[in-house]
């Protein structure tokens, strides 16, 4: 029987990928880099529920992460047509200059 | 078996990957470059469910992540920025101490809540009725199929839903308006 792997590893992996995520969402201009650096905290958020479902027996974890899933592949969906709506409106898909709900 | 199994040692390599992988992904100027970096940390990711016995999800990782939303990403970025991709980074970051402290602080903030979170519920939570070996043996995905057809099937009907109105909600947005 292999050894299992100690939560508490993953809940450090998924901190140290979740703050990585979290500092690219603030200081990258790129919204698509900003975009995807969500994606890597959606990551690491779904990292902990795996490493918690298998450490506390349950298959809840899995179930949530498959949830989690698909409401990334829908926020993909609709992020990435406002991205296209915003390069043919400004030219650029940089989040600092897209201040068109400023009025 | 040493005092450090080949299971830990995949994790440290898979781990390490991804840590080193989603470091040069926030910080590649070139938005295609740190998206097949992206795509690389979501590989190492899925090893590491591996290593915890979700053998669906890490499937479902490779598929939905590695594969639709990367190559969706991967489509727009060249779409949307094939000149001035790289160069709307020129503008170097400029921010204020208290702007700067405040940031700092919010992720400070989010790293400890996320800690402190987990080993607070691991410390008070009850134990499921899903052992790894249990599981393994009725099969991995045939688990988490019977949860979802079963005890979450209204939640699922409703992410059916939201799918439908996310590919709705694409359609119309991208849509030349006249």
């Amino acid at each position: 029987m292999l050894q299992e792997i100690p939560a508490s590893y993953c809940y450090i992996l998924s901190a140290i990928v979740f703050v990585i995520g979290a500092i690219g969402a603030i200081t990258r201009k790129n919204a698509i880099v900003i975009f995807m650096s969500i994606e890597l905290m959606l990551n690491a958020v779904n990292l902990v529920f795996i490493s918690s479902g298998n450490a506390f027996s349950s298959m809840d974890g899995s179930v949530f992460v498959f949830f989690v899933m698909t409401v990334a592949a829908v926020e993909a969906a609709v992020g990435l047509a406002i991205f296209v709506m915003l390069f043919r409106i400004r030219g650029a898909v940089n989040a600092d200059e897209a201040s068109l709900l400023k009025g | 078996m040493g005092a450090i199994s080949f299971k830990l040692i995949v994790f440290f390599v898979a781990a390490l990957v991804v840590i080193v992988s989603s470091l040069l992904m926030t910080t590649r100027k070139n938005p295609i470059h740190s998206a097949l970096w992206m795509i690389l940390t979501f590989f190492a990711m899925a090893v590491i469910y591996l290593l915890l016995n979700a053998q669906f999800i890490a499937v479902a990782q490779v598929m939905v992540y590695a594969g639709a939303i990367m190559m969706l990403i991967l489509f727009v970025i060249m779409m949307v920025s094939l000149d001035n991709g790289a160069q709307s980074e020129q503008k170097k970051i400029s921010m204020n101490f208290t702007k700067k402290a405040a940031w700092s602080l919010a992720v400070i903030i989010l790293l400890l809540e996320l800690i402190f979170g987990a080993l607070f519920y691991q410390t008070t939570a009850k134990i499921g009725s899903y052992p790894a070996e249990a599981v393994t043996s009725l099969g991995n995905a045939k688990t988490v199929g019977t949860l979802l057809y079963g005890q979450y099937l209204f939640p699922f009907e409703i992410a059916s839903i939201l799918l439908l109105v996310g590919i709705i909600g694409a359609v119309v947005l991208s849509r030349k308006s006249k």
